[in-house]
């Protein structure tokens, strides 16, 4: 399944903004054994970042923790129309990308 | 004084209570009356039980067979009780609701005073229980079967007046009925979503259950409608089930959108009657939103629930962990693994009311091991279940081995079977509870 993402179509300038995230991962912790005694290679996401027409306005790095499925919420101030971009990386070259348009009025 | 202490709890049922003036009142009420020897009880023990469900109804009479000269009063407001067990099938038709319906004439000729008001206080401090006609009523022991209350707050847009419009359906009565006739008036080709909340909630393989039967009539009545689950869980009780259920029985009619997949409903505008998730908008023709839950409103008043909305207890007598003499039972008690349903309040109205017995003799009250039994009906003549064995470890239940879930590979002669043996187990609990 691609990357979830809530971002409103519209706003007004100035108004704070939500925006949510959720891409599917088994987030492996690298922690877990088989039943046989070998150990599940680590397989996480390890950073996420989001770009606001090309400027980043949120990072974050994630770690073990951090539960299958990352969901991640956060806020910014609705600048200028335009285009969310926005990255997950991780373990064996996983990457990911999604982006969803704005437009201020 | 016995006549000016009722006068005083009169007047303190007339003001709005705060947490303020109750504290006051207490501290009032013991330091000018000697509490009053009239008003306490007389015989071997007075319990009072408050909430005449499948826990308080079952506790109500557990307590009065295993000790005739205890005075068992049990306060509930509604004289008719309407089970939710089985309403799904109402709901979808299959059922009339007169038959999920019971009242409390048999408790009272075994003995119960059945008193048909609502509770509006407990001063427990006083130990003393006040109803809405102004009367107090003292006790030894009380026993809470709250069931279970909406938490509003946390579903923006929903409330008494919404559903209304987006129906719960998760307390049986009026509430099925109008879900039912919303099917029925539906166009075929419409959709119904059903909104369902995170754990702990009541009865948590019921919305699928809802779903499987809703998904029954649509399939006889309005084959080109659908139903969408949107869910706040991943993963569910006898999901593997339930799946194959769907598969077999309704194709790709019921849809399902779990939390990972953005089902989690964050609100709810019923003047459009849309459900709002967390990366989404529906606008379904029915809407039947089950609201994320809490245990009733009198163990609130009761001062029994935690931050979680709850009730702790000690899990051999059922006592609050909060309140001294006050005991919980049913959906309203953090049970740990034991589901939310009428076979585990049953069960815990009779454990608990073993230990209050024996609480009052000043014998030591034994550990009880409770059954929990929970059948689903996904259409007619195809039912499974789960069984579960819980005993106290540490503050709450674990379940323990004897567990059985019907198997995921089976004929249909065991599902046809087990569809009758739900309507068997109704008819046993419900006997066993009010007949």
């Amino acid at each position: 399944m691609a990357a979830l993402i809530n971002v409103p179509a519209k706003a007004k300038r100035g108004d704070i903004i939500e925006i949510r995230t959720l891409t599917s991962h088994i987030m492996e912790t690298g922690f877990r054994h088989t039943m046989d005694g070998a150990l599940v290679p680590r397989d996480i996401i390890t950073s996420f970042t989001c770009r606001y027409n090309g400027a980043e306005i949120f990072r974050a790095d994630l770690f073990p923790a951090i539960a299958a499925n990352p969901y991640l919420s956060f806020f910014t101030v609705a600048k200028e129309s335009g285009k969310f971009e926005f990255e997950w990386i991780g373990d064996n070259g996983y990457s990911s990308t999604a982006s969803a348009s704005i437009t201020v009025e | 004084m016995a006549a000016a202490a009722l006068a005083w709890m009169i007047r303190m049922t007339t003001r709005p209570m705060t947490r303020r003036t109750a504290v006051l009142g207490i501290t009032a009420a013991t330091a000018t009356l000697a509490r009053p020897s009239v008003l306490r009880a007389q015989s071997t023990g007075r319990v009072v039980v408050v909430g005449g469900g499948f826990g308080g109804a079952a506790c109500a009479r557990a307590l009065k067979r295993a000790q005739a000269d205890l005075q068992v009063i049990l306060i509930e407001p509604n004289a008719v009780f309407t089970s939710c067990p089985l309403s799904n099938e109402v709901i979808a038709g299959l059922r009339d609701i007169e038959v999920q319906q019971f009242d409390y004439d048999k408790l009272a000729a075994e003995g119960v005073t059945v008193i048909g008001q609502a509770v509006t206080t407990i001063e427990s401090q006083l130990r003393s229980v006040l109803t809405a006609d102004g009367v107090a009523l003292p006790y030894d022991r009380l026993v809470l079967s709250p069931g279970i209350d909406f938490h509003f707050e946390a579903l923006p847009g929903y409330d008494e007046a919404a559903s209304e419009k987006m129906p719960h359906a998760w307390k049986a009565g009026a509430q099925t009925l109008l879900l039912r006739r919303q099917l029925e008036a539906m166009d075929d080709g419409g959709t119904v979503a059903i909104a369902v909340p995170a754990n702990p909630s009541r009865c948590p393989p019921a919305p699928y259950e809802r779903a499987s039967l809703i998904a029954h009539y649509l399939k006889t009545r309005k084959p080109r409608s659908k139903v969408l689950i949107l869910d706040a869980k991943d993963n569910f009780s006898q999901q593997r089930l339930f799946e194959k259920a769907w598969k077999e029985l309704y194709g790709d009619m019921i849809e399902r959108i779990g939390l990972s997949q953005g089902g989690r409903v964050t609100s709810v505008d019923p003047a459009t009657k849309t459900i709002v998730t967390e990366f989404g908008n529906y606008t379904p023709d029915v809407a039947n939103v089950i609201p994320p839950q809490r245990a009733g409103r009198i163990a609130e008043i009761a001062g029994v629930t935690d931050a979680t909305g709850w009730c702790p207890i000690d899990p051999v007598t059922f006592e609050s962990k909060l309140v001294k003499n006050v005991h919980v039972i049913g959906d309203a008690c953090l049970g740990g693994g034991i589901p939310k349903s009428a076979s585990a309040a049953s069960a815990q109205g009779k454990a608990c009311a073993a230990a209050i017995v024996n609480l009052l003799a000043g014998r030591a009250p034994e550990a009880p091991r409770l059954t929990g039994v929970c059948y689903n009906t996904v259409a007619p003549g195809y039912g499974f279940s789960l069984a579960g064995n819980y005993q106290p470890r540490g503050d709450i239940f674990a379940e323990v081995e004897g567990g059985a879930t019907s198997p995921v590979d089976a004929p249909r002669e065991l599902r046809a079977r087990e569809a009758s043996e739900a309507e068997r187990w109704f008819q046993t609990i419900t006997a066993d509870t009010f007949g």
